[in-house]
């Protein structure tokens, strides 16, 4: 479980993030929803202990992440929004830096490379060097990379930015399997079919502050309209314009 | 495994499958310190051998008023040049460099005993006339001490009456120091070597992995920055000292070619050099990595760390240029200060001079000592925030 309170972060004047407080609960997806620059990616670096919050608190499974970081990040997965690869090395040598990282011995940590490749479809690719992979490929090794520990935790920064629909598709498959193994998932991003597509949980981000925080019907009654689109504009709008007055 | 041994594993695999890294660590590094001194040594030497066996060219204004003293120039190397109307405009003005002037009164002042006077015209602002007109001023009183000798002897007077102090000039510097003062840029030469090979390494440990977008992803792992900093020191280390053992090599091997003898010169080029300098630069080793690490920590891309870094390899040189300038003592002190100690340590080896134990161990201890320093300044900027986010 992902519990945010009260989260706030500027950069010199401008408040990227402003008391934002939501909880991801374990067997669900929880969408992060907004436009570009809501700050969601602020948010989620708070999240997964790459900053410090100004203000609030981070408990990830009841851990304290400004307390307990080390150990916090054991218990999470992540995709960044930068998922730079080390193109000289192959899918399966990145896969495994960071399995050694976490400090697991090599035949575990090939064990459950293995394991990923196979999940994520990987088999042809794996001993390649990543220096030539195709979007597709390196997102798919990126995730095994983030997920090779067996976080129960998963956080993705906007997962399906520049991949095609196939790879949209086999991503939201192998997340749905995530979800069913009891995993709590919090991804971003700011397309609103993703969110109705795979999520049970929406929380809508604009300038820095939450918005609208429930399923998709709930977010739809809040907004008072029938189309969750519709719904996202009319709330992120409201946000917007009470930001210019 | 600790994690700072698997970031250093990982550091080491991915630039021993780097052209680029391989070229720059293993090739260009080890043999631009002997290439460069090889080919400094040639042109010296060509120079050296050239002046001395030259004829010397001089402009001689009066020439037939004194044949005598002009015939015993030619015989010491001077090759007579037609005269010029007005010598000191033509000095001025750089057309010729030097110019002798037999005034018209030399004859009778010669003949009567007197002090015949010549002139020697030159502007002394002109560094590359020096030799020449010292060439000229030492054939001249070659003459005249001949001259003097032979009228003393004509009036029955032993010539050593007309000598009470004689200067001897004994040169102290043995054939080694000598190889040495040349070779004050040697040192730097290893820093160098020191410096390019761990260079590609320093970079991309943040900037490089910054610009790849790699860091992020890195940095989350759960294994705190020192850590991480640590690896990717010995990482750069570990190039940058087999840069300088193949340096190093390069130099023994280097030795033979070089015009030592020609010079009159021996350089203690051999396997004891090799045997206490390599382990002596260790800890410099540590010191160029970590504090390339720091600097390029600070810039914002991998070009602008090149910059930097392009920069900070000159301050090296600052210890070589001020010791081969001011050939100073060497106090116990200096060998404090790291750069400086090494340096002076090496010349001493060169000279086959012995280093005291005290001096190794008191330059190994301060520069550990600011190794330590500098890594606890880099380890506050990879703990920083901002490090880590590509803005």
């Amino acid at each position: 479980m992902i519990e945010a309170r009260g989260l706030r972060k500027s950069f010199g004047a401008h408040r990227a993030v402003d008391d934002v407080s939501f909880i991801a609960r374990d067997g669900e997806i929880t969408g992060l929803l907004g436009p570009n620059g809501a700050g969601k990616t602020t948010t989620l670096r708070m999240l997964y202990t790459l900053m410090r919050p100004d203000a609030g608190a981070v408990l990830i499974d009841g851990r304290d992440a400004l307390l307990e970081p080390l150990a916090v990040r054991r218990l999470l997965g992540v995709l960044p929004d930068s998922r730079g690869l080390y193109k000289r090395l192959t899918a399966r040598e990145n896969i495994q830096y960071f399995a050694a990282l976490h400090a697991m011995a090599p035949a575990e940590a090939r064990a459950h490379a293995d394991a990923l490749i196979e999940t994520l479809g990987m088999q042809d690719i794996a001993e390649r060097p990543t220096g030539g992979f195709s979007q597709g490929e390196r997102v798919k090794t990126a995730i095994a990379r983030a997920l090779v520990h067996g976080p129960r935790n998963v956080l993705l920064d906007e997962p399906t930015n520049g991949l095609d629909v196939t790879a949209t598709r086999s991503l939201r498959e192998f997340l749905r399997g995530l979800r069913a193994s009891g995993r709590c998932i919090l991804l971003s991003t700011h397309l609103m079919q993703e969110v109705a597509a795979l999520c049970d949980r929406i929380v809508i981000i604009a300038n820095g502050r939450v918005v609208a925080d429930g399923t998709a019907d709930e977010v739809r009654k809040i907004a008072g309209e029938q189309n969750l689109e519709e719904a996202f504009v009319k709330l992120i709008g409201a946000a917007t314009m009470g930001n210019v007055l | 495994m600790s994690p700072a041994f698997t970031v250093f594993i990982k550091e080491c695999r991915e630039s021993l499958r780097e052209r680029r890294v391989l070229i720059n660590s293993l090739l260009v590094g080890p043999l631009i310190g002997p290439v460069l001194v090889l080919v400094l040594m040639r042109l010296v030497v060509g120079r050296e051998v050239e002046k001395a066996e030259r004829a010397l060219p001089v402009v001689v204004i009066g020439a037939e008023r004194a044949p005598e003293l002009i015939g015993a120039l030619h015989q010491m190397g001077l090759r007579q040049l037609p005269a010029v109307s007005d010598p000191e405009r033509a000095v001025r003005e750089q057309r010729i460099d030097l110019a002798l002037r037999v005034p018209p009164d030399f004859g009778a002042a010669w003949r009567s005993g007197r002090p015949a006077q010549v002139e020697l015209i030159y502007d002394s602002s002109r560094r590359e006339a020096q030799g020449d007109v010292e060439r000229v001023r030492a054939m001249l009183e070659s003459y005249s001490r001949r001259s003097s000798a032979l009228r003393l002897l004509a009036r029955g007077i032993a010539p050593a009456i007309a000598t009470p102090l004689l200067v001897a000039s004994r040169d102290a510097a043995t054939p080694q120091a000598r190889g040495a003062l040349l070779f004050a840029m040697l040192p730097y030469m290893l820093v160098l070597t020191m410096f390019i090979g761990g260079l590609w390494l320093a970079i991309d440990s943040t900037a490089g992995e910054r610009e790849r977008l790699s860091l992020e992803p890195l940095l989350i792992n759960p294994v705190p920055r020192d850590r991480i900093l640590l690896g990717k020191l010995l990482a750069t280390a570990a190039f940058s000292l087999a840069s300088l053992t193949l340096g190093l090599l390069a130099f023994l091997w280097a030795g033979h070619f070089m015009p030592t003898e020609e010079l009159g010169l021996s350089l203690a080029l051999g396997p004891h050099f090799f045997a206490v300098a390599l382990p002596m630069l260790v800890p410099l080793v540590l010191l160029i990595g970590i504090t390339q690490i720091l600097i390029a920590a600070f810039a914002r891309s991998v070009r602008e760390a090149q910059t930097y870094l392009g920069l900070a390899q000159l301050v090296p040189l600052i210890p070589s240029v001020v010791l081969s300038l001011l050939p100073v003592k060497a106090q116990l002190w200096m060998y404090a200060v790291p750069l400086l100690g090494q340096q002076l340590a090496i010349m001493r080896l060169l000279r086959a001079e012995a280093v005291p134990g005290i001096a190794l161990g008191l330059s190994a201890l301060m520069t550990l000592l600011a190794v330590l320093g500098v890594f606890l300044l880099a380890r506050r900027v990879y703990n920083s925030e901002r490090l880590a986010i590509t803005v």
